[in-house]
């Protein structure tokens, strides 16, 4: 099995649940954080006075599958959540060990298909 | 500009002492008790504003300030306040009327205040401005006071300072008697309070983070709607804060009053949206708001006695004059969290002059006008610096810097404003049973038992 995990602006939340569903993807987990790379961070007023803000908000999507399905769940991704400009974000490939659904007990692929 | 064709025709106040019918006086009371509660109201305002201006961290630590503020104002005013600032005839410095509240059927007719209202309502109505001045100090020092230090000041100074010194013109003192003029308080009220407010920065020093260096960095507030709705309900506020203080239902002068002030307002907010536009590049709602305070603080003091024209120039300047103050404040590192020193004391001081300049009354003068400013201003600031010395030295005024970091919410008050489902353990556990979810014996439970 391997863990997805893609780091995206997060008007595209929607596009990559989308592109996610209709390939078979059962199932993820969503959640806000706040990042940057190499785009550092932007610049905000404040009663007439600029701060910089170093975080910025964006939606990490994790999606643990089967091997097979890792590659294409990473393109999908790439291509749903792609707006060629600074700051689009970053996909990370990496293996697990194990998966147990909680309810049944089930292991393995079992338990994230 | 038909506008201001009509703006000469100020209309003239006319008290009909000898003929308040039982009619009229109901009227005037009814209207004397809703402006109590219009006042009221502002301190709503003030605690959303301020609360929305800084972070949410401190949040729980500037509600219950607030809270306290207006607590303690109407007790204190009924127990001496109220005496100290209307003791009747006396020596125009200090005056006492008795300790508590109370009278006879003689202040519950006509024969009392012209039949304005009565002596409950006018109590009432003076308690609630009574309160405002201490609140003004609560944002300028918001995020970094220790809330023990902060209640004592509070108290002494809604207790002492305000009534005090509300009685050398309200009370018929010396100022009144030299013909100073301040309608509603913009001296009185707003520039007493900004000088609480500027002592209080100054003595507590800046927020950390906030200048570092030769730079100054901005700590934006947790939540501007919250802030707008404050300035909104002080607006609103305000319809009684200067209706109310024409002192009756007078048809003419009420609702001239009211749309002096509403002209100042928006005319406040304008020139600070343009302002502010202007000055940073983007127009900048907190700054806005801000403008609508400055307005209707400079309006205050002349809000029956100048003419409409006269209304959206005082308004205008105002709404520049706040800008201006906020960016100074800031170059010379004293932090006002919400801007209090630049509404209250700045533009309390600016609607106080207006007075002179606009005055339809011949008979007050940028002079006058100028010698009640220096005068509230020694005695205030003297004071705010006094009893802000005095509890530094003794009990300190500043929280520590691990408790300003972690929040004054959390080291003060031991918990949060927001609670975004930290310890919610009970009551889960009781709407699983109630969803029907069965719990599988696990071997968490197990080894529980």
């Amino acid at each position: 099995m391997k863990k997805v995990e893609a780091i995206l602006k997060p008007f595209k939340l929607d596009d990559a649940m989308q592109a996610l569903s209709q390939m078979g993807v059962k199932g993820m987990t969503v959640s806000e954080v706040k990042g940057f790379g190499r785009q550092k961070g932007h610049t905000e007023l404040y009663r007439g006075a600029e701060y910089v803000v170093d975080f910025l908000p964006k939606v990490k999507i994790e999606v643990v599958c089967e091997d097979d399905l890792a590659e294409k769940v990473a393109v999908a991704l790439t291509d749903s959540a792609r707006t060629g400009r600074i700051g689009d974000g970053k996909i990370f490939v990496s293996p697990v060990d194990e998966a147990i659904r909680i309810r049944t007990g089930e292991r393995g692929d079992a338990a994230v298909s | 500009m038909l506008l201001f064709v009509g703006a000469t025709l100020v209309p003239s106040v006319a008290f009909a002492e000898d003929a308040v019918t039982s009619g009229q006086f109901t009227a005037n009371n009814v209207w004397m008790m809703l402006c109590a509660g219009l006042v009221f109201i502002m301190h709503l305002g003030f605690a959303t504003l301020e609360s929305g201006l800084t972070r949410a961290k401190n949040t729980t630590n500037i509600l219950f300030k607030n809270t306290f503020i207006i607590s303690i104002g109407i007790l204190t005013y009924a127990l001496l306040g109220f005496s100290l600032m209307y003791p009747g005839e006396f020596n125009g410095w200090l005056g006492w009327a008795g300790l508590g509240i109370g009278t006879d059927e003689a202040g519950l007719t006509v024969a009392y205040a012209s039949g304005g209202y009565t002596y409950w309502t006018d109590f009432l109505f003076q308690a609630m401005f009574a309160a405002t001045a201490a609140t003004i100090v609560s944002g300028a020092v918001a995020e970094r006071i220790k809330l023990s230090s902060f209640m004592i000041f509070a108290t002494i100074f809604v207790a002492l300072v305000y009534p005090i010194a509300g009685s050398w013109k309200w009370g018929g003192g010396w100022l009144d008697g030299l013909g100073f003029y301040d309608f509603a308080g913009s001296t009185l009220v707003h520039s007493l309070g900004g000088w609480g407010a500027l002592a209080g920065a100054l003595l507590l020093g800046p927020r950390l983070g906030k200048y570092v260096g030769k730079r100054m960095n901005p700590i934006p507030g947790s939540n501007l709607p919250m802030a707008a709705i404050g300035v909104f309900l002080l607006w609103l506020g305000w319809f009684g804060f200067n209706g109310g203080s024409v002192l009756s239902a007078d048809p003419a002068a009420t609702s001239f009053t009211l749309v002096t002030t509403c002209l100042a307002a928006a005319a406040g907010a304008v020139a600070a949206m343009a302002m502010s536009w202007m000055v940073a590049g983007k127009p900048d709602l907190s700054m806005s708001l801000n403008g609508i305070l400055a307005g209707l603080v400079g309006i205050t003091a002349g809000a029956d006695t100048v003419t409409i024209l006269a209304a959206v120039v005082i308004g205008l300047v105002a709404g520049v004059l706040v800008i201006g103050s906020v960016l100074f404040f800031d170059r010379i590192k004293i932090d006002d969290p919400v801007g209090a020193i630049s509404v209250h004391l700045v533009c309390g001081i600016w609607g106080t002059l207006a007075v002179g300049l606009f005055s339809t009354n011949p008979e007050h003068t940028v002079f006058t006008q100028l010698m009640g400013v220096l005068a509230y201003g020694a005695f205030a600031f003297t004071a705010a610096m006094g009893i802000f010395g005095v509890l530094r030295v003794t009990m300190g005024i500043r929280v520590s810097e691990e408790e300003e970091l972690e929040g004054l919410d959390l080291a003060e008050h031991g918990g949060h404003a927001y609670d975004f489902g930290g310890s919610k353990r009970g009551i889960e556990d009781e709407m699983g049973y109630a969803a029907g979810v069965t719990r599988p014996a696990t071997s968490l439970a197990a080894s529980e038992s």
